[in-house]
């Protein structure tokens, strides 16, 4: 079996005696898009900044294609990084941009003009070799910074937070190409982002972190369908969370609330996780009842907030024309669908 | 489960540093224990040092002697009066600009900057002409009045050219001040009820009060350290002319002379220590900005015309120097006359004949002095900013701490300590060695270089190197390719202020210079003025440095402003 693209072995990394990586593992498959997904403050910068040498764990080693790099500084690591800001450099043109990596690398002048073509060509920004950084737009920079690493042929390509800075629609169609370019040239990625949805389109697995640890990895669809804690559950989409004690027979209480025909890992004190889309409410209260608190019209659904004792719970409820819509106040009932929910501890 | 052991993290890479930054650190360490530390140190050691063992009794010699006492007090009231006439012209021209909406605002910053490109020794000599016992002003008012005004009357000779030198420190300082006041906070007062005098008392007088008082702690630190001007005007008692004379006539190892350099060091850290701490009170203030400025309103007629005539005396008053050197540079003779006989250029062609070396001096000097500036300068911003380095700050602010040590002190100190020390070959003293002199001025332009360079490099988005990094540049690459032509506008700017303030510096060229063929043109202003026949060629020699000043500062002002707008378009672009 090949080494992985990159290997996170028991990383820990921090100032004095605050940790910003509390013991971090993790293989990146060769030719895999990873993603290191979490909010601010989760560390996931501070990892890739390591794989990328900034920095040295205080614990721990980092390894790329089986090379143990933890002591090697970035400008020997072949490992190539695209900054959020972009970080052009602005006395340069575009070309001298790209150039820079290959004229380090004592690439003979010839080679570095046509493999600078090239690799502009790539992005589509084949014409715009001349320009200065500040004559393009967001987008075009973008696909620069792009450039100018993978022209460098790098072991591993991060991606820090890189279309944070574009508006919605651009961020779509740069994830789309990103991904694509990815593919194509079958490159070993690590991105890293604070956003679910863009994580879920674009990575083959993510690490979801939160103060400084993994908290579950996985592909994005185990992790949004078998969140391992309270924190997953809530950052991938949105969870109720109700806190209670479930039975051996799959009967999970808590004040003023039941749930029945749940899977029973272990007996005890639990939480029960379900999305705002596996309820369902009626004007009939069955099993549950609950009073409407809210209510925003969100175009395809509809979100209620429905307090039920001391709980509340989140509903999304689909919208078509003529169908039933509960006031604020009103009385309904919920039936939650248990195949659906999870059991955490 | 138990962690992994820690790894042995070297101290370099905890520290993010390499040995390239070792090297820079190194070199500025050495350079400030050297040329700042080691010379101040010695002046204070041995102001408390008696042969053998510490001792006080120099200082009690210093308190027994009746002209130190009066030189003393002398000294107090001189700064202290500067700061008052200071004041007088500043304060209105101040409330003018941020308060009323008129043409004069720009007046006022061109008064500004006026003085500010010529020191004050330079047209001393100048003055005394113009407003001297038998000066142009006195001479019409004799006429016209029959009583004169002893304005430049021993003391109130240096009092009333420093009062007119100074007073942009505390103008713009104080500008500065009420500018970042918000003018919600004046609404806000207003709205609950305040107007008026409460209104400035309790709202816009405590928030501009710092301004105020960091400009005034700056020229009384100035005034009191000050040895040119009282030189140039014949003042001898006060405390810096002492200083000089003593170590000049009676010798370095008279101990009276480094009394007095402790005293002026001393007085002169407290002034600047004041003066930033209350910077830090204004820094609070702009946080919390919002709307800009008090608001402003018209003037009234009658108002207009005072603010105007106000604004002419101040302007005629601050051109006065200039003026009067222009004049005097032109003259054929200028003596007990209203204007000058008659006018001639034969003084320049006296001073390029004869000062052509001079004016390669400075430009020799200088150069290599803003040179020694840029590149220390960017080296301590480069450690302060970008590694963990240890002692970094410390750097930092021991070359800072160069703005408080007087061109006096500086020139003491470096002759004490290098003038036995004979250079190889040609046996010259080092402490006279030209090279010493360009090492004196970048020691105390350092402060304003740094700043420069400093302000640069906090622009420069750390990404930008990182990406050169991950690409393959090592850190002397990235800072040869990436550092420092982004930093180019900063540290031009940084080398042309070194450059232009260098370039008049007296007090520490006084102390170094011993030939006439290695004086560079503040020396011979200084030498000109001394003979009345020489008046003509010094005026000619002053205004030649005053407008290469006037162009290096508008120079240095342009190169930032471009950089600035550079920023700005590259900002919205990105």
């Amino acid at each position: 079996m090949s080494a992985p693209g990159v290997e996170i072995d028991r990383v820990s990394f921090g100032y004095g005696s605050t940790k910003i990586l509390d013991d971090v593992s993790l293989r990146v498959e060769k030719g895999e898009f990873f993603a290191f997904l979490g909010p601010s403050g989760s560390g996931k910068t501070t990892l890739l900044r390591l794989v990328a040498g900034f920095g040295v764990p205080n614990a721990g080693a980092v390894r790329v294609n089986g090379r143990d790099v933890t002591d090697v500084p970035p400008w020997k690591r072949n490992v190539g990084m695209v900054f959020q800001s972009y970080a052009l450099w602005p006395h340069m043109t575009v070309a001298k941009n790209v150039a820079f990596g290959l004229e380090r690398r004592d690439v003979p002048k010839a080679e570095i003009g046509k493999r600078v073509a090239a690799a502009l060509d790539l992005v589509g920004l084949g014409a715009y070799g001349e320009r200065r950084p500040a004559q393009l737009s967001g987008g075009q920079q973008q696909r620069v910074a792009v450039a100018r690493t993978l022209v460098i042929e790098p072991d591993v390509l991060l991606l820090d937070e890189p279309l944070s800075n574009l508006d919605a629609k651009l961020r779509v169609e740069m994830r789309q190409e990103i991904r694509e370019l990815q593919r194509k040239l079958g490159l070993t990625t690590i991105y890293v982002t604070h956003d679910q949805e863009e994580a879920n389109a674009i990575a083959d697995r993510i690490a979801v972190l939160d103060g400084g640890r993994i908290q579950q990895l996985g592909a994005p669809m185990d992790l949004y369908d078998r969140p391992a804690n309270r924190f997953v559950a809530a950052f991938l989409g949105t969870a109720n969370l109700i806190e209670g004690d479930l039975a051996a027979d799959g009967n999970f209480r808590a004040d003023r609330f039941a749930l029945s025909g749940l899977t029973v890992p272990k007996p005890g004190k639990a939480c029960v996780s379900f999305r705002p889309h596996d309820v369902t409410l009626s004007a009939e209260g069955r099993n549950l009842a609950g009073t409407i608190q809210h209510r925003e019209f969100l175009g395809g659904n509809i979100r209620y907030v429905v307090t039920v004792g001391p709980h509340r719970v989140t509903v999304d409820t689909v919208h078509r024309r003529d169908s039933q819509v509960y006031d604020v106040g009103a009385s309904v009932g919920l039936s939650i669908d248990a195949s659906q929910a999870s059991v955490l501890y | 489960m138990t962690l992994p052991a820690p790894r042995r993290v070297g101290l370099l890479a905890r520290w993010e540093t390499t040995p390239f930054h070792l090297i820079c650190a190194g070199t500025v360490a050495a350079f400030l224990v050297a040329f700042l530390i080691v010379p101040v140190a010695t002046v204070v050691f041995v102001a408390f040092w008696d042969g053998q063992s510490l001792t006080l009794v120099h200082f009690a010699d210093f308190f027994r002697t009746s002209l130190m006492i009066e030189a003393t007090w002398n000294s107090i009231y001189v700064a202290l009066m500067a700061v008052i006439v200071a004041t007088i012209i500043a304060v209105p021209l101040a409330y003018f600009t941020v308060r009323f909406r008129f043409k004069g605002a720009a007046l006022i910053q061109t008064l500004g900057v006026i003085p500010l490109v010529m020191p004050p020794f330079v047209g001393a000599v100048a003055m005394q002409l113009v407003y001297g016992r038998n000066g142009s002003v006195n001479l019409l008012l004799m006429d016209w009045f029959g009583f004169r005004l002893p304005f430049m009357e021993g003391l109130n000779g240096v009092i009333f050219v420093q009062g007119l030198h100074y007073f942009p420190f505390i103008l713009l300082n104080l500008s500065a001040s009420l500018a970042n006041i918000d003018s919600a906070m004046e609404e806000s007062a207003q709205n609950l009820g305040a107007s008026g005098w409460t209104l400035f008392s309790k709202i816009v007088f405590p928030l501009a009060m710092p301004g105020y008082i960091a400009g005034a702690a700056l020229v009384f630190a100035k005034v009191f350290d000050d040895l040119a001007t009282p030189l140039l005007l014949n003042v001898n008692n006060m405390l810096a002319p002492q200083a000089y004379l003593r170590i000049t006539s009676v010798g370095l190892a008279d101990p009276m002379g480094y009394v007095i350099s402790t005293i002026l060091v001393v007085l002169s850290v407290v002034a600047v220590w004041l003066s930033l701490l209350s910077l830090k009170n204004r820094d609070f203030a702009t946080t919390q900005r919002g709307g800009g400025g008090l608001s402003k309103r018209e003037l009234r007629t009658w108002e207009k015309f005072g603010a105007y005539a106000f604004i002419a005396v101040a302007l005629i008053l601050a051109l006065s120097p200039h003026f009067g050197i222009l004049m005097l540079s032109l003259a054929t003779v200028w003596s007990f006359s209203v204007i000058p006989d008659a006018f001639t250029f034969a003084h320049y062609i006296t001073v390029f004949r004869d000062a052509g070396g001079m004016m390669a001096n400075t430009v020799l000097y200088c150069g290599v002095a803003a040179l020694i500036d840029v590149v220390l300068g960017t080296m301590i911003a480069y450690l302060v900013l970008r590694t963990k380095l240890p002692f970094r700050q410390l750097i930092d602010q021991i070359a800072m701490a160069a703005v408080a040590v007087p061109g006096l002190v500086l020139g003491i100190g470096i002759l004490r300590v290098y003038f036995d020390v004979k250079l190889p070959f040609s046996g010259e003293s080092l402490a006279t060695f030209w090279v010493m002199l360009a090492i004196a001025y970048a020691v105390r332009r350092l402060p304003y270089a740094l700043r420069s360079c400093t302000a640069a490099l906090q622009q420069l988005h750390r990404s930008l190197e990182e990406a050169a990094e991950c690409l393959g540049g090592d850190k002397s690459v990235v800072m040869r390719k990436i550092v420092v032509p982004l930093m180019a506008g900063g540290i031009l700017a940084g080398f042309v202020t070194s450059f232009a303030t260098a370039a008049v510096e007296l007090a520490s060229t006084l102390l170094l210079v011993t030939r006439d063929a290695s004086a560079p043109l503040s020396y011979g202003i200084y030498v000109y003025m001394q003979s009345a026949a020489g008046r003509g060629p010094g005026a000619a020699l002053g205004v030649i440095a005053v407008v290469v000043v006037a162009i290096a500062t508008w120079a240095a002002y342009r190169v930032a402003e471009n950089d600035r707008a550079r920023r700005a378009r590259e900002g919205v672009a990105a």
